[in-house]
């Protein structure tokens, strides 16, 4: 079967970061099996930012966790650049999470007996990155995200705000192709939020590919294109942030 | 940068089990009192092949030594108000071992004299060995003052006497002895030389304990002859002995096992009280041997439960902790951790953990033997490959115990491992 018409297909190959072709999950539960995804054909292009929205069971989780690698389609084809997702092993896709993607997560997900600074090096140990590179670079990054003084805190030393741009920061540090943001802003109130959002609106500008999953439709609003799943199939496409 | 990196892991695993201090030292009590085990055990049996190896070149590998043993049904003694016990070996048992048992080099017959001796105006009782100069050779002493007995001495019978350090010292004898005279019983006997004797400790008797001087055999027999009076509570024992011992040198230590049957053959026939026994060094070599391997698996024993014991403590309390950490797995693994990388994390953690209880085991399993030796006056001696072997039971301990957990973190599904609260 072929790809279903991509919302960006005048756009040159080259720039497309992720194609996703005809992709299917399916989860076996019990003897019933879940179509988690049904079949989603999509490109994402570099520097672009979308919203996946849909309702709970609609499978914008699921999208987010194959486009990050951390789970295999059942059927279709993935290909980040020009790798098949799907016929890798799972040291492969740890490798591909390591130095092409970017997670930030809606609780944060940082660890807590690691300081900032620890935290956000923590991509980078995996790297094998020295010490001293390792520390100027999360300096670096603390000073973008504007916690440049907090590098010797622990996260539980921090306000939630303060918490995700750690993340931020954290999910910055391998340089990643792409940043995959689950509901960033869940966990904050209205004014941290906006903050947050002001962030990911910042980083793609400078040419930063987002993919963000979200219900909440003024959160959608930042990115530039959105794309409406409804169980498991591509609802409908909006472009104009 | 691969050595720093091993450090960096290492400081990691350190700094994360300090988190929980209490739980982590009580996780390693079992590693500590194994480790502290097996080097205390190591130890004491090193102290005590030592101590019987080092008794066991004194004696002289080479050589039997008999005894005389007052027969049993002579000691159930009757009631009368005088006998005479006659039991022990003779002359003519030296005689015919030396003639008859070929592997057989030459023999040395000892008589013990009880005697009075005099100092000054004291007088204490002494036990005197009258015996050849062939004692000296065989037993192996090391001589501290004059000379030992010679042939002339006993050719012509002479008076004189070897004092051992510890005769000299309750003589109160010094260097200056040598040449003076001694008095023992009724006659007085000029000091020739001092020797070294051996000190009294550990499981296997020694055939010169507690004696205080040496005369030659011919001399005893003229002086005091065969029999012993002796006056108990309201009766009077003759007994008539006349050699308390015989040493028996063998040409070559494989020869001493036969040599000793074919001895006891030959006893067996002239003795039918089993008035003697015979005592080969090699066998009581064989016997602490044998005590010392039975010490070694019972503590082994000990170690191997306590290790085991503990090594399944700290697969539980490793296994709690991945359950814990479940999140933080997913973190890792979300980031880009590997497999492999989250085992090794976790195995460093728990050899981390092992390696210090080893420490602190061989801590505890050097202080002990020095307590035992101090409390007991038991010898130890700490091995250095048992403290190299303890640590490596830790790390082992450590890989073994800790790889199950491991690999449970590695095998989290890296979704549902975020996902847990």
């Amino acid at each position: 079967m072929m790809a279903a018409p991509s919302p960006n297909l005048t756009e040159a190959d080259d720039d497309v970061v992720v194609r996703l072709e005809d992709i299917h999950k399916v989860y076996r539960m019990g003897t019933t099996q879940v179509h988690a995804l049904a079949g989603v054909s999509l490109s994402f292009s570099r520097a672009s930012f979308w919203a996946v929205m849909g309702p709970s069971g609609s499978g914008k989780s699921t999208m987010l966790n194959l486009l990050g690698c951390l789970d295999r389609p059942t059927g279709g084809r993935y290909l980040l650049g020009d790798q098949d997702v799907g016929l890798l092993d799972d040291d492969a896709l740890s490798g591909i999470r390591l130095q092409r993607i970017g997670f930030i997560f809606q609780s944060f997900n940082l660890i807590p007996q690691l300081t900032v600074q620890e935290n956000i090096e923590l991509p980078l140990y995996y790297l094998g990155w020295n010490a001293a590179d390792s520390a100027l670079r999360a300096t670096e990054l603390a000073e973008t995200v504007g916690l440049a003084d907090r590098l010797a805190h622990r996260p539980t030393e921090l306000s939630g705000g303060q918490r995700q741009r750690v993340a931020i920061a954290r999910a910055l540090s391998n340089s990643p192709d792409m940043l995959l943001v689950d509901e960033p802003t869940g966990n904050l109130d209205s004014a941290t939020g906006v903050q947050i959002m002001e962030i990911l609106v910042e980083l793609n500008n400078q040419g930063g590919t987002i993919v963000m999953v979200t219900h909440e439709t003024h959160v959608a609003g930042y990115a530039k294109q959105r794309l409406h799943l409804i169980d498991g199939r591509i609802d409908r496409v909006e472009d104009g942030g | 940068m691969h050595q720093l990196r091993a450090v960096r892991n290492i400081r990691l695993g350190i700094k994360s089990l300090m988190l929980h201090k209490l739980r982590s030292l009580l996780t390693i009590l079992g590693v500590v009192f194994g480790v502290g085990s097996v080097i205390a055990m190591l130890s004491v049996g090193e102290g005590a092949s030592r101590e019987a190896l080092e008794q066991i070149r004194k004696l002289g590998s080479n050589n039997i030594i008999i005894d005389s043993i007052e027969p049993i049904e002579e000691k159930e003694g009757s009631d009368r108000p005088e006998r005479v016990i006659n039991y022990g070996l003779t002359y003519e048992d030296e005689k015919r071992i030396a003639e008859t048992v070929e592997s057989v080099q030459r023999t040395v017959p000892a008589k013990v004299i009880d005697r009075e001796g005099w100092v000054g105006e004291r007088t204490m009782e002494l036990r005197i060995v009258g015996t050849t100069p062939d004692w000296f050779d065989l037993v192996d002493r090391e001589m501290l003052a004059g000379r030992v007995l010679s042939q002339r001495d006993m050719d012509s019978h002479a008076p004189v006497c070897v004092l051992t350090e510890y005769g000299a010292r309750r003589l109160l004898a010094t260097e200056h002895t040598i040449g003076k005279f001694v008095r023992m019983g009724d006659d007085y006997y000029q000091v020739v030389g001092i020797v070294q004797s051996e000190q009294v400790s550990g499981s296997i008797q020694t055939p010169d304990r507690h004696i205080d001087a040496y005369v030659p055999l011919n001399t005893a027999r003229d002086r005091y002859g065969d029999s012993v009076v002796r006056f108990a509570a309201g009766s009077t024992e003759f007994k008539y002995i006349e050699l308390a011992q015989i040493l028996v040198e063998v040409e070559s230590t494989e020869q001493v096992s036969s040599a000793a049957v074919a001895i006891e053959v030959l006893l067996r026939d002239s003795h039918p009280r089993l008035d003697y026994r015979i005592a080969v060094p090699l066998a009581l070599l064989r016997q602490t041997e044998a005590t010392k391997r039975t010490f070694n698996i019972v503590l082994g024993s000990i170690a191997g439960i306590s290790l085991l014991v503990g090594g399944i403590g700290i697969m539980n309390i490793m296994l709690a902790s991945v359950t814990e950490r479940t999140r933080e797995i997913g973190i890792r693994r979300a980031i880009g951790a590997k497999r492999r990388q989250i085992i090794g994390q976790f195995l460093i953690e728990t050899v981390v953990l092992t390696t210090i209880g080893g420490l602190i085991g061989t801590a505890l399993g050097v202080a002990f033997p020095k307590a035992i030796t101090h409390w007991s006056g038991m010898p130890t001696i700490v091995p250095a490959y048992s403290i190299v072997l303890s640590l490596g039971i830790s790390v082992g301990v450590g890989l073994v115990f800790g790889l199950y957990p491991a690999m449970r973190a590695a095998g989290l599904d890296p979704i549902e491992a975020l996902r847990h609260e």
